[in-house]
């Protein structure tokens, strides 16, 4: 790990101008930036530690009915927090299928959002990543990239994001607020990300000294909570990555849907919105062939960048299966295997 | 440039200067503090061995940089036992066989005694499993800690229940 | 190191013998308290750190080295490199014996393998000797890199695992598939693995003069002082090697590797001790995986579901510097009664680090295809897959024709079946879903291993307070030398096990052999069995030549040892204490040594092998593939068990490494690179606490009177065998899909709706 400073600023305006330096980061908990640091894909002069900053770690119900959740809350905290697990179900089992106990109690929202890809070309400082050095290349084209992005990807770069707590928040429209040079501003989670382009390096729309403060999730975001699921195929049942994920959550209206919202995990550079799959569900009534239907125009765009066509039929597959769930209905209480398969496996066999 | 910072270890405050940044906690217990319970397995947040409560919470400590935890209060597998008297997790650990080479053991042992503060799992072996997926054992005692930590939070619910009654 | 204070607490009733009870680990307080030290653990005073820099090549050499960079770092003391290193006594490309593999250790610039030691930084603090590592900023002449199982012409190794011969056959297999009224031809994959201990390889170096102090896990202490002392060309008695517990070995810390090579080589250029800690991404590469294999397996059955023929072929991968060949075809030798069989492998080299013993090296993955082409077969005759194998049993060694010293697989099929109820099994797949809708499938394999016996020896010593000392420098590596060995030496002196003075884990010790090959505790416990009966001997003689004792003339067999007394066999009331019998000889202590070995008439007489049944369930979503396992029943027979707490362990250890196998390992290696692009524990998968469904084993009964004195067959590495063809024939009976190739991905699975 490369020597670095280390700036404990007083305020939110204090860390803004220490991190709008060249080579200065902001550490949070650090579960993904140590990481990265300690494999030498990221080597920054100056580390801006956010944690002793007042007044970012609260989760607040605002006067018209959004929630504001601080960037220094922590993943579990979140999930955890009973009102708002009951009101956003599918981002608390989204939050709870991601890493493991322990990375959750660390990991922040805001560090959450801005987590790197998993690509392993990325990791590997031996390979070509344009991404981690721009202009030299990508090593993922033609590489092993059976996990890699169907959606969105470029020449450049094939990576994915990680993020399962981004999926349901994107579909929920989440905002997010950012204190800048410029002070403060928000904007839709939907543009925090950028796809790469002929720009993988840029993978966000924060500049430099950027600060998130807060996530937002707007009032009309609650009235999903009855029909929201978050359902993740992973190669593990626990403690792995998406190989692709979906967020589901609809509105159901006197047997049809008034509304349905759609988000993908783990198939491009930032998590997918679906939108013309939602507009395919508005007022029909949630039955089989309509999810069939909204799966399709969900992945109408999508093509393989390498070994993972098969990731377009998972992710129709499991598009299909995140709307039927979220059309059963929201469990009482969160399965013992959050966004698993398997989370409803009730063990009485019959041939 | 040196830092200076003070952290309550097991209980006993410990003050001292840091004059390196780039020290993780895990590094700070055991290479500096030579608490060397803890365990690292990977250095990277990716099996748990390192796994110590950090102001009552389960945290990687390889992830987790020393100065920015500044004034947080540690507790590691070596402040548990009192005396010759095992914490009930331990105990249970050693009845169950929760263990072959015991590499893990120390941050599986905590990383329990995280969990059953989080109080998510309860006693549902499912939720069980789940919650302690952050720990990975090479050797394969996962079904001993399953039954040890049963056990030990049947013993803890039963206090409780005898503390409130 | 302190003494350690190893203790049986909880204490559990015992009825006379110590071996046979379900003691708890004796070093169980230690471990869950922190307190048992590891080779990491240490930290004497002055220690500096290494870190070793690694080569992000497959295949070339090193062309530059920024050395200034690097030493301009704050804190960093030195950088050993091949121009600046302590010289070698010998060349460590010189093999000295059939178990020493080649290293690197500095002695070139050429690079054979990615993630391969190219130079040490030494330095104040771990932090500093990191960043040093990186400040190194290699370049390199880079050559193609030789990938993957047709990365070039294949050859005929001379010899296949340790000394088998490459090709094995008996009766006509052309012949066979020609009368076959079914046949069988299919082609399986297994990945590259890696041990993965959870403890990364790890030295702490320390050279006192001449005399050399070290702290190291390994599987071998003898071994490793051997190659140490040949390396450095210094006497052995002048190294001292202390491994009191492993953090999991399971083959990659048997035979001395370059790091901890390095790491003394950094203590004597620095002249201070030195700890050096692999990292987990560096151990994919010089401390040894499980090769990869592609299997043809070619069976053919008669109208009755009698296998007329069982042909396996297994190419595999060795380093393009060394020879080490997965054994994978071997396991057809011994399961099942066919009239022909041939057994056979060939080889590419490739830029890899070099294959070496990975858990059950060759069974496990000769296993997972044996039992899915058996289970194919089993299929394509109409047979319920128990059915089929037990039609196919093989009474007598079917490669050899020689008698099994014992076998009670028939038992363990029984019992497996009846608790896993697979009585119950439809015979098509696809058959199966549960309440949510998932497919469910059951599968079956049978587990093998052979029952083997290296060399040990042992000393035992009973002292003048009635007390007993037994040492041997066995291994701990989490399959419970410390309580096991123990409960031997206890019974071997005839004492309670608290009043023995159990020593291990260290050089100076008698040399135990190797903890491999499920062998260690037959062959140590054979070791302290014979000590422990000749030090009793001597005790006897002191006893019944005494005409003031109440044993006189009994003579020497006409007493038992039991519980710190000598007693006549004829009147069991006539008896003294050891500490009688030695206060009155006025002798401070008797000792005595023993051994264990393999008898090689026994060899040559009887085919000796654990056997098992295993019985998998799994659930598949049927749309999306994801699978995962939801019980498993193993019923093992493995001759005695000298402690059954610690056996079902081992034996569940085992069976998860099945599971992982046929589900979740794969090293992936980038063709064109030869970098191995998941080495690190977040994405080469192993399985984490949710993955491993409730266990079930049954430790059949069986008395073996020939494998060695005390009947043990071993239980280490069987577990894994059978369990992930088990696994595997559940999928497919869950999905009626036949995956070949494992790990078994989502992808393969898809294929179906």
């Amino acid at each position: 790990m490369k020597q670095f400073d280390y700036v404990r600023p007083a305020s939110v305006a204090e860390a803004v101008a220490a991190a709008a330096q060249p080579g200065a980061v902001y550490l949070a908990a650090g579960t993904n930036l140590l990481d990265l640091m300690k494999g030498d894909v990221t080597r920054p002069d100056r580390l801006v530690d956010i944690t002793h900053l007042d007044g970012l770690d609260g989760i607040e119900h605002l006067a018209d009915g959004s929630v504001r959740i601080g960037a220094l809350v922590s993943n579990a905290d979140l999930a955890h927090d009973a009102d708002f697990a009951r009101s956003f179900p599918a981002v608390a089992e989204a939050l709870l299928s991601g890493a493991s106990a322990q990375l959750r109690n660390a990991a922040t929202v805001g560090g959450n959002l801005l987590q790197r890809t998993r690509c392993a070309y990325f990791y590997d400082t031996a390979s070509r990543c344009n991404k981690r050095e721009a202009g030299s290349g990508c090593d993922a084209r033609g590489g092993e990239n059976r996990t890699h992005a169907v959606l969105g990807w470029s020449e450049s770069c094939i990576a994915t994001h990680p993020s399962d707590f981004c999926v349901p928040l994107v579909a929920l429209d989440a905002v997010v607020e950012i204190e800048g040079r410029g002070g403060r501003r928000e904007i839709a989670l939907e543009e925090l990300h950028r796809l790469p382009g002929d720009a993988p390096q840029r993978e966000s729309a924060l500049e430099p000294g950027d600060l998130i403060v807060a996530v937002r999730l707007p009032k009309a975001a609650r009235e999903f909570a009855s029909h929201a699921r978050y359902l993740k195929v992973r190669e593990r049942t626990s403690y792995a990555f998406a190989m692709v994920s979906a967020a589901a959550a609809l509105r159901i209206e006197n047997g049809k849907i008034a509304e349905a919202r759609l988000a993908l995990g783990g198939v491009a550079a930032k998590p997918w919105r679906a939108r013309a799959a939602e507009d395919v569900l508005k007022g029909v009534a949630p039955t089989a062939d309509a999810f069939q239907e909204a799966a399709w125009r969900a992945l109408t765009d999508a093509k393989p960048s390498g070994d993972n066509a098969f990731k377009i039929e998972l992710a129709r597959r499991i598009v299909v299966r995140a709307l039927t769930l979220a059309a059963a209905g929201t469990p009482a209480r969160l399965p013992a295997l959050p966004a698993s398969p398997f989370a409803s496996t009730s063990g009485a066999i019959h041939a | 440039m040196n830092h200076s910072i003070s952290l309550t270890v097991n209980g006993a405050r410990r003050d001292f200067v840091l004059d390196d940044p780039r020290v993780t906690l895990l590094d700070l217990l055991r290479e500096r503090l030579h608490l060397t319970g803890t365990k690292k397995g990977c250095d990277r947040g990716q099996c748990g061995a390192c796994t110590v409560l950090v102001d009552g919470k389960r945290i990687n400590s390889c992830l987790a940089l020393a100065i920015s935890h500044d004034g947080a209060d540690i507790l590691t597998i070596e402040g548990l036992a009192r005396g010759d008297q095992l914490h009930p997790v331990q105990a249970a650990f050693i009845a169950h066989d929760g263990f072959q080479c015991g590499f893990c053991t120390p941050g599986q042992i905590m990383s329990a005694i995280g969990m059953m503060q989080e109080a998510q799992a309860g006693n549902d072996p499912e939720r069980i499993r789940e919650c302690m997926s952050g720990n990975l054992c090479r050797c394969g005692a996962y079904a001993g800690i399953v039954d040890a930590v049963l056990e030990a939070q049947g013993q803890m619910d039963e206090t409780n229940q005898r503390r409130s009654a | 190191m302190p003494e350690l204070n190893l203790t049986s607490a909880p204490a559990h009733l015992r009825h006379g013998s110590n071996i046979g009870q379900p003691l708890t680990r004796r070093d169980g307080v230690l471990k869950v308290t922190g307190q048992a030290t590891y080779a990491a653990d240490n930290h004497p005073p002055g220690m500096l750190f290494a870190v070793i820099a690694v080569a992000g090549i497959a295949h070339g050499r090193v062309t530059s080295l920024d050395v200034a960079a690097a030493k301009r770092h704050p804190g960093v003391v030195d950088v050993m490199t091949p121009d600046h290193k302590p010289q070698l006594a010998i060349d460590p490309e010189i093999k000295t014996n059939p178990f020493v593999f080649r290293m690197e250790v500095l002695q070139s610039n050429e690079v054979r393998y990615a993630n391969q030691p190219i130079a040490v930084v030494i330095a104040e603090t771990l932090e500093a000797a990191t960043e040093g590592a990186v400040l190194l900023a290699p370049r390199y002449e880079t050559l193609p890199a030789l990938v993957g199982l047709d990365a070039g012409e294949s050859f005929v190794p001379p010899v296949v695992g340790v000394g088998n011969p490459t090709e094995n056959h008996r009766g006509d297999i052309e012949a066979g598939l020609a009368s076959a009224q079914k046949q069988i031809d299919a082609t399986y994959e297994t990945p590259p693995q890696y041990h993965n201990a959870m403890e990364p390889h790890a030295i702490v170096a320390h050279w006192d003069g001449d005399n050399l102090q070290i702290d190291m896990p390994t599987q071998g202490l003898a071994l490793s002082l051997a190659r140490v002392a040949e390396l450095f060309g210094i006497a052995h008695d002048k190294i001292h090697i202390r491994s009191p517990f492993l953090g999991g070995g399971f083959g990659s810390k048997g035979l001395m590797a370059g790091p901890p090579v390095l790491g003394v080589m950094a203590a004597k250029l620095v002249g201070k001790p030195v700890k050096l800690v692999l990292r987990r991404e560096q151990m994919y590469g010089p401390v040894g995986h499980r090769a990869p294999t592609r299997q043809r397996l070619r069976l053919g059955a008669d109208g009755e579901g009698r296998l007329t023929a069982l042909d396996h072929h297994a190419r595999t991968v060795s380093s393009t510097f060394d020879d080490f060949y997965e054994p994978a075809a071997d396991v057809s030798h011994t399961l099942y009664a066919a009239p022909a069989i041939r057994t056979s492998h060939d080889a590419v080299r490739v830029n890899t680090g070099t294959p070496l013993f990975m858990r059950a090296p060759g069974e496990a993955t000769g296993s997972i295809a044996l039992e899915s082409a058996i289970d194919e077969m089993a299929w394509a005759c109409g047979m319920d897959p128990l059915a089929f194998r037990l039609k196919n049993y093989a009474e007598v060694e079917p490669v050899s024709g020689k008698p099994f010293s014992s076998k009670a697989l028939r038992a363990c099929y029984d019992q497996g079946a009846a608790r896993f109820g697979w009585a119950k099994r439809p015979l098509q797949p696809r058959q199966m879903r549960d309440d949510a809708g998932l497919l469910v499938g059951w599968g079956m394999g049978t587990a093998t291993f052979p029952a083997l016996m290296f060399q040990a020896e042992a000393r035992a010593a009973i002292r003048r307070d009635g007390s007993g000392v037994m040492e041997i420098g066995a291994h701990d590596m989490g399959q419970g030398a410390w309580t096991a060995l123990a409960q031997i030496a206890a019974d071997a002196v005839g004492l309670d096990i608290d009043r023995v003075a159990f020593k291990a884990g260290t050089s100076d010790l008698p040399d135990a052999g190797i903890a491999g090959g499920s062998a260690h505790t037959a062959t140590a416990g054979a070791a302290i069995h014979s000590a422990g009966a000749a030090v009793i001997a001597k005790l006897a003689d002191l006893a019944t030549g005494d005409e003031r004792s109440p044993l006189f003339g009994a003579g020497n067999t006409g007493v038992i040892a039991r519980e710190g007394r000598l007693i006549r066999r004829d009147d069991e009331s006539r008896g003294e204490s050891y500490s009688e019998i030695l206060a009155r000889a006025g002798i401070a202590e008797v000792e005595a040594r023993g051994t264990g070995a393999p008898n090689p008439a026994t060899m040559e007489e009887y085919a000796m092998h654990a056997h098992g049944a295993v019985f998998a369930e799994v659930k598949v979503d049927p749309e999306l593939g994801q699978v995962r396992v939801s019980r498993m029943v193993g019923a093992f027979a493995a001759g005695r068990i000298v402690n059954p707490r610690m056996v079902q362990s081992q034996l569940f250890g085992g069976m998860i490494w099945g599971l992982s196998f046929a589900l979740h390992e794969e090293a992936v290696t980038d063709k064109r690179s030869g970098r191995i692009m998941n080495a690190n524990l977040g994405e080469y998968h192993v399985p984490v606490n949710a993955d491993v469904p409730p266990l079930d084993v049954i430790t059949v009964e069986e008395h073996d009177p020939h494998v060695n004195a005390l009947g043990i067959k071993g239980v280490g590495e069987i577990g894994i065998t059978g369990s992930a063809g088990a696994v595997a024939n559940a999928v497919w009976h869950a999905t009626g899909v036949r995956v070949r190739k494992f790990p078994i991905r989502i992808e393969a699975l898809l294929t179906q709706r």
